[in-house]
């Protein structure tokens, strides 16, 4: 074994975004799902600032992964009302019987 | 340096099956359930490289608020068992292949963008561990959080109390037929219209109307 540098990180951090991006291309089930997805993004993201962080020897990217966490929450929780609201007015949330705006 | 490398794959490697479950999973509460494991191990490997503070504000917020409000939402809307049904529906098998190859192509880019990127040579020379050491993370992490970055900071709180509102006020709804108190009503009630003296005649019962 090598010794785990940088590129070790980088490449978790590419193989949970695509595992993401394939969350949001597959899921058909419920909504819940892609928003799980997004946040398995943006984990990716976290990782991606972290280690640069640690290895360069910068705060910033600390101090950025702080901020992408409070939206990330706030993304969570108004995604998660308005995923509610939804559900009580039509009573399903499954994503391919969605389609009142025809897109 | 061994442990290292054993604690790095045991932990991306767990992280990496529990992403791949998060998509995959057919009952939605074992979808959020390793999402919490992903959560937990990413966290984990955090901590192993010498950011404390945020492995354990991953912890907490993640986990312990995050997932959490996933679960409520799935446990109260009701669709943990729904069918999964996106290989045998065909209007959603189209999907898949472009998703698959949508994702390889991000991933081929960015496992490009990695093996091919020459740092400059003296990028590493110039770490400064040997301050970061003398005091700890989280000590360094708040000399520059509250001084440098304040007013994004404070930005950030904003974005915190905006979507508290907008949660609040999206879910929120008036119910008909439920009994509140009014309080006008029971404050501006006076002596006059509450008690009344009747005199009441023998034999003969009192009207009151209510």
């Amino acid at each position: 074994m090598t010794e785990i540098g940088l590129g070790h990180y980088l490449t978790l951090g590419a193989i949970i975004f695509s595992i993401g991006i394939i969350g949001i291309f597959l899921n058909r089930k419920n909504i819940i799902v892609i928003l799980m997805s997004i946040e398995l993004i943006l984990l990716a993201v976290n990782i991606n600032l972290v280690a640069f962080s640690i290895f360069l020897g910068d705060l910033t990217g600390q101090v950025f992964t702080l901020f992408i966490l409070t939206v990330a929450a706030a993304e969570a929780a108004i995604g998660l009302a308005i995923i509610v609201v939804y559900y009580r007015n039509s009573g399903t949330i499954r994503v391919e019987q969605i389609d009142e705006l025809k897109g | 340096m061994i442990a290292h490398s054993i604690f790095f794959y045991t932990f991306s490697i767990i992280a990496i099956i529990s992403a791949i479950m998060v998509t995959t999973s057919k009952n939605t509460v074992h979808s959020v359930f390793f999402l919490i494991l992903d959560f937990i191990s990413i966290s984990c490997l955090f901590i192993m490289i010498g950011a404390e503070f945020l492995g354990m504000i991953m912890l907490i917020v993640y986990v312990g608020a995050v997932a959490v409000l996933f679960l409520f939402v799935v446990m109260m809307l009701n669709v943990a068992q729904q069918k999964n049904q996106w290989f045998s529906s065909e209007d959603s098998s189209k999907h898949i292949p472009v998703g698959l190859i949508i994702s390889t192509l991000i991933f081929v880019e960015l496992i490009i963008v990695i093996g091919g990127w020459k740092y400059k040579p003296d990028l590493f020379d110039i770490n400064n561990s040997v301050e970061l050491s003398k005091v700890s993370n989280t000590h360094s992490l708040g000399q520059v959080l509250y001084t440098d970055y304040i007013h994004v900071f404070q930005i950030s709180g904003m974005i915190l109390l905006v979507a508290m509102i907008g949660a609040i006020v999206l879910t929120f709804r008036k119910r008909t037929g439920v009994k509140t108190q009014s309080y006008l009503k029971q404050i501006s009630r006076e002596r006059s219209e509450g008690v009344s003296v009747l005199n009441v005649e023998s034999n003969k019962g009192v009207k009151i109307d209510d």
